[in-house]
């Protein structure tokens, strides 16, 4: 089954990518924009079809991998 | 003295690292990531480049290489494991020196001389050393050195800041910091002070003719050290 991993910078951790798009939108007219932060999203096709141990896998994943703890934190959303 | 460079797919320095340890007299071994064991060692280096492409962040991959394991077990018994560029974005991913190592501030890439200034000589690394300001040469992406608060006290209360980046003269105002890296920190100590990571490469640094001998001063002081 599928199930999607969404990666987030903390709040206190800068973000440089995701203020040069806030400023390019700003630039093309979007002016109604608080704040923008860059993240990471995977779509990970696992073979286990239980969705609480396929859940439990792709958190595995995430914090051995995907994520790194001391800045980000990670969601996980089930797909299918 | 034995030293092991690590080489994981897409390092550049490894063998420019080579050549610097061989040439101030460590008998050096190219050690490849996929191998289980380190061969006898009194030095590690984990060297710059972009191991895996950089992709998903950078070091992470090669900080879960098979050599790894060992590297860590090494470290963790009290031997010296230096990480340069890269290699410090790997030993972060390792959790052997605290912090986190993000994109640069003005979001360069970065590649120039720069002068930083060592804060601890309470180990073997500077231990002896009679110059407390080097010019090195960076050149990153991600060199910008991040913790939490937390962490920053503790690196603080520990002395593990290794290096700063400053000025000719030593001054570390934030005016001198090319990446927007926490208090200026270029380089960090473990608790221990036997791992060391840092952005600048000493390694480019052995040949006047090339750009200057700061980091022959580096390497001949690390062998004396640790004869």
């Amino acid at each position: 089954m599928k199930i999607s991993a969404v990666i987030t910078l903390k709040k206190d951790v800068l973000d440089p990518q995701g203020k040069v798009i806030h400023q390019a939108l700003d630039g093309m007219g979007f002016k109604d924009v608080n704040e923008i932060r860059q993240g990471k999203y995977f779509e990970i096709d696992v073979k286990e079809n239980d969705p609480k141990k396929a859940k439990g896998l792709v958190e595995d994943m995430c914090k051995k991998l995907l994520a790194n703890l001391v800045i980000e934190n990670y969601k996980i959303i089930e797909t299918q | 003295m034995k030293s092991s460079v690590i080489t994981f797919p897409g390092s550049n320095c490894d063998r420019d690292m080579d050549v610097a340890l061989k040439k101030f007299g460590f008998k050096n071994k190219m050690i490849w990531h996929n191998d289980n064991e380190l061969p006898k060692s009194d030095l590690v280096v984990l060297p710059g480049g972009f191991s895996y492409g950089d992709y998903l962040r950078c070091g992470s991959m090669a900080s879960k290489s098979k050599i790894m394991q060992s590297v860590i077990n090494f470290a963790k018994s009290g031997g010296l494991v230096m990480g340069i560029c890269n290699g410090f974005q790997i030993l972060v991913e390792t959790g052997l020196v605290p912090g986190v190592l993000l994109r640069n501030k003005y979001l360069e890439f970065i590649c120039k001389n720069v002068f930083v200034k060592l804060d601890n000589k309470e180990n073997l690394y500077f231990k002896n050393l009679d110059k407390d300001i080097f010019e090195l040469h960076i050149a990153h992406n991600e060199g910008n050195y991040f913790c939490t608060k937390d962490q920053l006290k503790e690196i603080q209360d520990n002395n593990q800041i290794a290096i700063y980046y400053c000025n000719k003269s030593g001054e570390t105002e934030e005016q001198y910091n090319p990446n927007g890296s926490i208090k200026n920190i270029a380089g960090i100590f473990n608790k221990e002070k036997n791992v060391l990571g840092m952005m600048p490469h000493p390694e480019r640094m052995i040949d006047q003719s090339l750009s200057g001998e700061d980091g022959s001063l580096f390497f001949k002081n690390l062998i004396n050290n640790i004869k």
